[in-house]
């Protein structure tokens, strides 16, 4: 199955021309974007690789297209997500975060489950 | 309306009751005469502030009734009483300072009332709400009473903790952002065994929801008792986020007859893995604030299903408005709440609803009489509740959604989801792609109100489950007039 975490996984993948749309609302809005890859996207795997810094003073999607060229490049193998950031009071986190690259054979994951008393089960998620 | 309601104008508070010996000499004094009635009064930043509707009976004149509204919400008792003279009374008394006929309906005043902040305990909304609608709504001289809005002080506020998680941390933790969130309440929500009902949980969960739900009357009867469920439910779960690599939650209801049974659902929630609990609005204030406090020492996400409120919220001339029920909430510290659709079977006009939204999620609430928010609101740096829309709602309805609340709300599809006729997996995959179509079209800049019906036939086209629920539910709406309407229209300058 596919990894369906991120914000359009239910939509079928990007264009890089649909990025650079999504990149430009989220400049429009003050947000600062960046990518991070991994290996394992495990749904606990919070912290992914950072692809530099989140672009702070960038003004248009081109700039990170050409990040996200170089990014495929070294990881074709990895995960990529693209992030917005908003450091606005009050909200301080991401306010986009959605999956830009796909590596040629999807990560898998199954259920370890740690039987107890009473049929509490102790559930686990590792790489299949 | 352009009487501010912030600041009334010039005037300190005074000495009110005249002569004190005749004050109080035994026997019925008018409530204006008492003290209560101090139209000059300038409310204080620590004052708590309502706004009451108040109805008369015949002859009885509006400002003596917004008069015994503030007394009997506050110190007064009927007759006269020696032993205030024992108090700094008038400093207990709560001062009603302004009444102003509600615009177009014959018979109905708005009553502006300040307490002082000594009058309530810190950080109680038991004690809030017995002062405050402890008695005054069965009061005789008045045909009927709605407490519109209140405005809750800072110094009042920083000593609640509100929501234990909140909408930055809920999606943090769920790792899901820059959309809607999704969920569906599993149907039919009385009779199915523990087994069948994890069906359906599994289901939707793997067809692409974030979340499904238990309903509010769910607990633990004889077809399915509360550790059956609970255990389904959470193999169901877990089970859908290792197929997704996605984090997602059903709301375990929680509720029951005693405070230690709902912290024995807790606990077992949370060794089970469950990321969110529920409960329901009639466990009533003191066990709301407890199950706030234990999801704050166990990382859950506390999930308020507003079970009741119709009973009290609905009539517009009588007893309490939701917008006044989200604040008491935030403050008692839930995290998700229902608070309307505006276009779905339950009752709510767009505006009206979205004023409770504002409640959940500013920071400042400003003053916004079209939306029925009568004061600006200073939230204290409490931590924002996720609206959620729940009931009559289907995929077809996707922009009109996402154009009134954005996207931090969770949409509940029910009947949306698990009656679609390809299955409950297919109904949840027919939300996830109208969603994330429409989040995706918004952000290019289309003009979802208006191109939303053809932006979704679009998505339909590589999505064949939404090509179903489209075809199957294009047609349905509920087109009823709501009773519960600001009484401004949007054209009105606020000063």
């Amino acid at each position: 199955m596919r990894i369906t975490q991120g914000t359009f996984s239910y939509l079928p993948d990007l264009t890089d021309e649909q990025t650079a749309r999504q990149v430009e609302y989220a400049l429009e809005q003050g947000w600062a974007v960046s990518l991070e890859y991994t290996d394992d996207p495990h749904p606990r795997n919070v912290y992914w690789e950072m692809w530099g810094m989140p672009m702070f003073d960038l003004k248009d999607a081109a700039g990170m297209l050409g990040e996200l060229r170089e990014c495929r490049k070294a990881h074709p193998d990895c995960y990529i997500k693209l992030n917005a950031f908003d450091s606005t009071r009050g909200f301080e986190t991401m306010r986009m975060s959605f999956i830009v690259h796909r590596p040629p054979v999807e990560a898998r994951y199954k259920l370890r489950r740690e039987e107890g008393p009473a049929r509490l089960v102790r559930y686990t998620i590792e790489r299949a | 309306m352009t009487k501010s309601v912030t600041s009334p104008g010039a005037g300190t508070s005074q000495r009110t009751t005249g002569n004190t010996a005749t004050r109080y000499q035994a026997g019925v004094l008018k409530y204006k005469e008492m003290g209560y009635w101090v139209p000059d009064y300038e409310p204080k930043i620590t004052d708590l502030i309502a706004v009451f509707r108040i109805t008369p009976q015949e002859g009885v004149d509006p400002e003596e009734a917004a008069a015994a509204v503030a007394g009997e919400s506050s110190t007064a008792t009927w007759t006269v009483v020696w032993t205030d003279r024992l108090t700094a009374c008038e400093n207990y008394r709560a001062k009603a300072y302004d009444v102003q006929p509600v615009p177009g309906i014959e018979g109905q005043y708005f009553a502006w009332i300040a307490y002082d902040l000594d009058l309530f305990e810190e950080g109680s909304i038991a004690n809030l709400t017995a002062s405050i609608i402890g008695n005054v709504f069965s009061f005789k001289p008045l045909k009927a009473a709605r407490l519109e809005d209140m405005r809750l002080p800072v110094a009042y506020l920083k000593t609640f903790r509100g929501p234990p998680t909140g909408i930055v941390v809920e999606r943090e933790r769920l790792d899901k952002y820059g959309r809607p969130l999704l969920g569906a309440t599993v149907k039919p929500k009385l009779g199915l065994s523990g087994k069948n009902y994890g069906r359906v949980v599994y289901e939707a969960l793997l067809g692409g929801l974030d979340f499904t739900k238990d309903d509010e009357n769910i607990n633990s009867q004889p077809f399915m008792h509360w550790r059956d469920r609970f255990l389904f439910c959470m193999e169901a779960v877990q089970k859908a986020q290792a197929a997704s690599a996605e984090i997602k939650g059903h709301y375990l209801n929680i509720t029951a007859g005693t405070m230690e049974e709902m912290y024995k659902r807790a606990e077992f929630a949370r060794d089970l893995g469950s990321v969110i609990i529920m409960v329901d609005l009639i466990v009533g204030w003191t066990a709301i604030q407890s199950i706030s406090n234990w999801a704050r020492d166990n990382d859950m996400i506390l999930h308020m299903h507003r079970a009741g409120h119709g009973t009290y919220t609905r009539q517009k001339n009588h007893g309490v408005s939701f917008r006044v029920i989200a604040k008491w909430l935030r403050a008692a510290g839930v995290d998700h709440l229902h608070a309307g659709t505006a276009v779905g079977k339950l009752e709510g006009d767009p505006l009206t609803v979205q004023g409770y939204y504002n409640v959940c999620r500013d920071s400042y609430t400003k003053q916004d009489l079209t939306r029925g928010l009568f004061f600006d609101q200073d939230w204290a740096g409490l931590r924002k509740v996720l609206p959620v829309a729940s009931g009559g709602i289907h995929a077809g309805q996707m922009h009109q959604l996402l154009d009134l609340f954005g996207d931090d709300v969770v949409l509940q599809f029910g009947g949306g989801t698990i009656g679609h006729p390809m299955g409950i997996q297919a109904g949840a995959t027919a939300n996830r792609v109208a969603l994330e179509a429409m989040v995706f079209a918004r952000n290019e800049g289309r003009d979802i109100r208006n191109e939303g019906p053809e932006i979704l036939v679009k998505a339909a086209k590589t999505c064949r489950p939404l090509e179903a629920a489209l075809a199957t539910w294009k047609d349905v709406t509920f087109n009823y007039a709501s009773t519960d309407t600001s009484d401004f229209v949007p054209t009105v300058s606020v000063a």
